[in-house]
């Protein structure tokens, strides 16, 4: 057993930090933050706070990486050295080249890439202060930089996880529900189609609990996805409400 | 994926394609079938456990060392599983030597999740003095022959060679390797990954090469005996239907039995 693991993280249907089974975390997000970049955002969620930048389509060097017929996708996750308890070593980890290619991979199911060819498209994600569920944090922010670069895409992604904390299944964990429940289930989906863009679980589930996570986890991310398009109105005119 | 690999492989696609309307394979099988497995085990004398295991013409041998050391501060009265695995040169002409690169470093980061999520092992049966002293159980596992699916592969040889292996004996804090002792590890869980690729609209259990090199997604499960789940892992660009997925892991959990008749327990 781990040390450090709280007794219980769920008392009378309240978790540690007082929301209920199924209930996501403040969020708040914003476009167009970074003065520079083509297209940025910065998200709040929960006591996660992540920037996002995208540059691009530009022209990519070195030149033999460039494909004929379309644009690359570049994505790079990383933490600041002081976004957790202890100190990140700087540079890429494994863990975060595995993440920057699981969320480039989601990317790329929604960008209209044949439409730049000979480019690249640069995804930079900070991660300024972490509390879990990183991931899918930055896929939703990540997507919300390429809309506000004004990269066509067939629609935003956004992304949400559930888990299983003291044997019940909860959505959105945060940080000691990340570090001591029993699984966790990011999922980011095209919310247009319906397509599941990156899916990846670890922990122990049994079938029922697993189709139950998965459900709540896609719910999640239709909640978040409304919260994108808010952010996205707010910078760009019209009211989100009068388009509904 | 080098540009002029990725042209030819959208030609080849095209006929891969043909050849799963009808139905079929590229290699004659079903969609739904794994190909010719064999695992063997205690081929490496010198490590305390060994496994060569064969899917097709894809080939891995995982070896399990043992040594002492400390524990984890967060876990003073556990043992530790490592599990690393890397794409050498020698297995294909498209793995680079050098420092892994995602490919390499994804594959290795999900067969370590199965085992250790899954539990494969009792690690508080490997605490030797609490907070002090405590086996270290380190499986490495190397791809010797690349055709498709490295995750189910590496798992398979990983699970093998940690039921093959015996503990050596300890003396006076001393591990005398030379001689093995007849106790075996501390197995708590058997899980083993499944791997299916989507391509266009086909899913076919245990891609070879040409279909992983034309695939728009992948998806590995990491399933234990009793059939619940302790990984996932999708890859790849393309995308899957909630239905797909919640289909395919009943079937990976026929599949997983099934990789689990081979290896005697």
């Amino acid at each position: 057993m781990k040390l450090g693991k709280p007794e219980r993280m769920i008392i009378n249907g309240r978790r540690l930090d007082g929301r209920g089974l199924y209930e996501l975390r403040p969020i708040k997000m914003k476009v167009g933050v970074l003065k520079n970049a083509d297209g940025s955002s910065y998200l709040e969620w929960g006591g996660n706070k992540i920037l996002c930048a995208v540059h691009g389509p530009r022209e990519l060097h070195p030149k033999h990486l460039a494909r004929p017929d379309k644009a690359i996708l570049r994505c790079i996750y990383s933490m600041a050295t002081f976004s957790v308890k202890e100190r990140k070593k700087p540079g890429p980890d494994r863990r975060s080249i595995e993440l920057s290619k699981v969320i480039r991979e989601a990317l790329e199911n929604v960008v209209f890439l044949h439409l730049f060819p000979q480019t690249v498209i640069d995804v930079y994600i900070k991660v300024l202060q972490s509390d879990g569920g990183t991931r899918c944090a930055s896929i939703v922010a990540a997507s919300l930089a390429l809309a506000d670069a004004g990269i066509p895409m067939k629609d935003l992604v956004a992304a949400c996880a559930a888990g299983k904390v003291d044997g019940q299944i909860v959505l959105d964990l945060f940080e000691i529900e990340d570090n001591y429940g029993e699984a966790d289930l990011p999922v980011a989906i095209v919310p247009k189609t319906g397509e599941i863009v990156l899916l990846q679980m670890d922990g122990n589930m049994t079938r029922e609990e697993f189709e139950k996570a998965l459900e709540l986890a896609i719910s999640g991310a239709l909640k978040v996805y409304e919260l994108q398009k808010k952010a996205l109105y707010e910078k760009y005119g019209a009211s989100y409400e009068t388009k509904r | 994926m080098r540009p002029r690999d990725e042209i030819l492989a959208n030609i080849k696609r095209n006929f891969i394609l043909e050849v799963l309307r009808s139905n079929k394979r590229i290699d004659g099988r079903g969609f739904n079938d794994y190909r010719k497995i064999e695992v063997k085990t205690g081929v490496i004398k010198k490590a305390e456990g060994s496994a060569l295991v064969r899917i097709g013409n894809t080939e891995v041998l995982a070896g399990v060392k043992l040594s002492i050391g400390t524990p984890y501060p967060d876990t003073p009265n556990e043992g530790a599983l490592i599990v690393n695995t890397e794409l050498v040169p020698l297995a294909s002409a498209m793995f680079e030597p050098g420092p892994p690169d995602e490919n390499s470093i994804e594959l290795a980061r999900v067969v370590d999740r199965a085992l250790r999520e899954g539990e494969v092992l009792d690690l508080e049966k490997l605490c030797i003095v609490e907070g002090e002293k405590v086996w270290l159980v380190y499986v490495d596992i190397y791809s010797l022959n690349y055709d498709g699916n490295l995750f189910d592969a590496c798992c398979l040889a990983a699970l093998a060679a940690l039921l093959d292996a015996r503990f050596p004996k300890l003396e006076d804090d001393r591990v005398i390797y030379e001689e093995k002792t007849s106790v075996r590890l501390p197995i708590k869980n058997y899980p083993l990954e499944v791997t299916y690729a989507k391509i266009d609209e086909y899913i076919v259990l245990d891609p070879c090469y040409e279909e992983e090199e034309v695939m728009d997604a992948r998806i590995t499960f990491g399933i234990k005996q009793d059939g619940s789940i302790c990984a996932i892992q999708k890859g790849g660009r393309g995308s899957f239907k909630r239905e797909e997925i919640l289909k395919l892991y009943d079937n990976a959990v026929e599949k997983a039995k099934y990789l689990r008749s081979f290896l005697n327990i």
